[in-house]
């Protein structure tokens, strides 16, 4: 071993070099730049459907930022609305949606006059190029500022959804040939208000802040109840999921005994991260509203199931996070006199902080993504519930969620609606993507390694 | 240890909304995907002009619909479902032993079924005994009942183009198959003697048993994927027919017209569909749309009689209201409707 020397070991019949690659080692590299190539491509065609899923996307749904508006001045005939003339708000009241559509038919008919637009069709037919939602508007506005009646008032209201989807190069002329929602005529209208500058394409921030509108009208439909209802439930999901699934976890990984029971849970609990998450739905339906009847279509039976789902995807991470912190760290507090409970909650658990964090929060996202257990409690249907004010009413109040918003929207048979759903995807996207972002970026940023 | 405090914090505020949770504000419905967009306008005009909150109201089919209606009386169920189909007895001894007994049936308004194919595809002019030819298991042939041999249309019938025969019709959970069975193939059977053939085959004690046994002959579809059935919504069948252009598929007349730019309709025994035809009832295929209404919620739910009552007022349903404008046939006989909702009338009171 100590009296080496080259000339001890005779050199063998075949004379290499390490300058010259023998055939073995040229095989050898051949086949790791080959794995190399696989790896790479492997990557590309993931990031190519990625492209694709983007491009669609986008292509699709960008449209739902955007919408037509028809600026009209209203005259607000006192004749129509407050016959009394004593401004009773009970009075006023009484007349209904329907009661306003002579003053929205005659104030179409004088913007066609004012623009000089020629055109043969009746007031009736013009203002069918408006939303149908326009005289809830009117009426809204009206309840609200009843001291204007009489007045004549300038109104922004959207278009009808073929309307909007002519500008948006949707709708030809072509396609609506057997359509008895519009003509011909009506879009040479429609020409007319354009190049006046009465009808206008503009950014829609009532797509992110609205809500839902029935089939009639997609133009009105919008995300932003829904969005709340998401929000509510994350809010039930975290205040439960988190600490329910620290706490189990701390519990299983630092105190419980390594026996059978524990084996078992931690079988079980792998399970049921496994389970498809409409099962959770049926739970849901059995034990929230069927025997504690909590009440339907709620964020917080919504929530409730929601946290059944992540809870097994915390616990998991969670243990995966105490696992990482080195077990020095846990015998050097013991040795300075710490309790396990000290050594723990000072020590072990900042440590872990991280990896929990992030943990928790991709459980969030999977938990903002799902629409199958929303299904059997209710939550997926025409909710169009208005924005809620306090946060009982927020969790208790009807309402519905981004994915099952969209999922409502593609089955309905307006095709704005398909549109809107994908930009309502665009919305959950961007959602979903902030969130990832800020599990990579804490676990980057605060992760320790050893 | 800030965490068990959370903990405990937020498991008190659970258990305190939990308690809080007594009294439901909102009209819950539930059922057919064809009363859907009905319901929801009505319910978004009803949230609009009435201080009740605004209804929701979920899709899912008739038959899933009035399953859920029957699951009992309280909070916690439905107060209406929505159906393409009358109730059946079945379903009202099921909803009487789970206590819902006192049921008002409203009935909203018509609807039409169309044939409907690709806009840049042949174009068809059926009859029931065209769709009985294509589509059932077992037709007749030289006096005999013989297993559907039917490849393309050009089979069927000689005028159509030899295009192969590919359906789509609604899944057995939707009342709109009910009808597309009722109106069409069975229309087709007796119009093609296969009936009298079968019912002079058939075994039953009674002669009505006979007539039910050869009738649920007469329907039973063929099951080689000629005919496919679509459990979801109209937008699968839109699909379906968008990726195969020979797909004939089976819509409600309001999808059809907010599709027109995809579809083509097919007439029926030579009747254009259209609310006027379907009103006037030339058009054949055609079938009342309902819901049910739990009289027991009445009082309960607040808006619940309020939100039947504008369902059917002449505002939203009549013949110049926003469910006409949407594909409804108006009811000529709403009045009766209205007067039963305003009255309260439960199913076997008076029909």
């Amino acid at each position: 071993m100590t009296d080496f020397s080259p000339s001890s070991t005779p050199p063998t019949s075949v004379q290499t070099s390490l300058l010259t690659l023998s055939d073995r080692t040229k095989k050898r590299n051949a086949n790791e730049r080959r794995f190399k190539a696989y790896g790479i491509a492997a990557i590309a065609v993931g990031l190519l459907m990625l492209l694709v899923l983007v491009v669609t996307i986008f292509g699709r749904g960008t449209g739902a930022f955007q919408q037509t508006f028809v600026t009209l001045d209203v005259e607000l005939l006192e004749s129509k609305l407050d016959k009394t003339g004593e401004r009773n708000i009970e009075d006023i009241e009484r007349i209904s949606t329907f009661g306003y559509a002579p003053l929205v038919n005659g104030a179409m008919s004088a913007a066609i006059e004012q623009h000089g637009v020629d055109t043969s069709l009746k007031s009736k037919q013009l203002a069918g190029l408006l939303s149908k939602g326009a005289v809830a508007q009117l009426r809204a506005y009206v309840l609200a500022n009843p001291q204007q009646i009489g007045e004549t008032v300038e109104f922004r209201f959207l278009a009808q959804s073929r309307v909007d989807g002519y500008l948006k190069g949707r709708v030809s002329r072509d396609s609506i040939e057997n359509d008895k929602n519009i003509s011909a005529a009506q879009l040479d209208v429609v020409d007319a208000l354009v190049a006046a500058g009465v009808i206008e394409k503009s950014f829609n921030l009532d797509f992110i802040l609205g809500s839902d509108a029935s089939d009639q009208r997609p133009e009105a439909a919008g995300m932003g109840v829904s969005m709340l209802g998401s929000f509510f439930m994350m809010l039930v999901v975290l205040a439960l999921a988190l600490p329910i699934g620290v706490a189990a976890s701390i519990y299983l990984e630092e105190f419980a005994p390594k026996n059978w029971i524990t084996d078992i849970i931690e079988v079980n609990i792998a399970n049921l991260a496994a389970v498809p998450s409409i099962v959770y739905g049926i739970l849901g339906l059995a034990v929230f509203i069927n025997y504690m009847h909590l009440p339907m279509s709620a964020p917080l039976v919504g929530g409730l199931v929601l946290t059944l789902m992540t809870l097994p995807t915390i616990i998991i991470s969670t243990r995966a996070a105490l696992k990482a912190v080195p077990p020095s760290i846990r015998d050097a507090a013991l040795g300075v006199g710490a309790s396990k409970m000290q050594s723990v909650f000072h020590h072990v658990l900042p440590l872990a902080a991280p990896g929990i964090l992030t943990g928790t929060i991709i459980g969030l996202a999977q938990a903002l993504g799902e629409t199958a257990p929303l299904l059997l409690i209710g939550m997926v249907g025409f909710i169009a519930s208005n924005a809620p004010e306090t946060l009982g009413e927020g969790l208790l109040s009807p309402n519905s969620a981004m994915p099952a918003q969209i999922y409502e929207w593609a089955k309905r048979a307006d095709p704005a609606f398909y549109e809107r759903a994908w930009g309502g995807i665009i919305i959950l996207l961007l959602f979903l993507v902030t969130m990832n972002t800020v599990a990579v970026v804490l676990r980057r940023r605060f992760e320790r390694r050893w | 240890m800030s965490f068990v405090k959370l903990t405990a914090s937020a498991l008190t505020i659970a258990a305190a909304t939990a308690t809080a949770a007594t009294a439901r504000d909102q009209v819950q419905v539930a059922g057919s995907s064809t009363v859907l967009p009905y319901a929801s306008i009505v319910a978004e005009a009803f949230g609009e002009n009435f201080d009740f909150p605004t209804p929701v109201v979920e899709s899912g089919g008739s038959s899933a619909g009035l399953k859920r209606f029957c699951e009992g009386v309280g909070e916690n169920t439905i107060d209406i479902a929505n159906a393409s189909r009358r109730i059946k007895e079945k379903e009202i001894k099921a909803c009487a032993e789970a206590g819902v007994t006192d049921i008002i049936e409203v009935r909203i308004g018509y609807d039409g079924i169309v044939f409907a194919s690709d806009i840049n595809g042949n174009a068809f002019e059926f009859t029931p005994t065209d769709w009985f030819l294509a589509l059932s298991d077992e037709i007749m042939v030289d006096g005999k009942m013989v297993a559907n041999p039917n490849k393309t249309w050009a089979d069927v019938n000689p005028a159509f183009p030899a295009q192969p025969i590919q359906a789509f019709i609604p899944g057995t959970k939707h009342g709109t198959r009910e009808v597309f069975e009722d109106k069409v193939i069975l229309a087709g059977c007796e119009a093609t003697g296969a009936f009298e053939h079968i019912l002079a085959g058939a075994t039953g004690d009674s002669a009505k048993a006979q007539k039910k046994a050869a009738e649920k002959a007469c329907i039973s579809l063929r099951t080689d994927g000629v005919s496919v059935d679509i459990d979801g919504d109209y937008t699968e069948t839109l699909a379906r027919i968008g990726s195969n252009a020979d797909g004939i598929g089976v819509f409600g007349l309001a999808f059809y017209e907010n599709n027109t730019d995809k579809l083509q309709v097919a007439t029926m025994s030579g009747i254009v569909p259209s609310t006027e035809s379907i009103a006037t009832g030339e058009y054949p295929v055609s079938r009342p749309l309902f819901f049910y209404v739990k009289q027991a919620h009445i009082g309960v739910i607040p808006g619940l009689k309020e939100f039947a009552e504008f369902f059917v007022a002449d505002e939203v349903a009549g013949p110049d209201g926003p469910l006409s404008e949407y594909g409804l046939v108006a009811d000529p006989e709403l009045s009766q409707t209205q007067d039963a909702v305003a009255d309260e009338a439960t199913m076997g009171d008076n029909s």
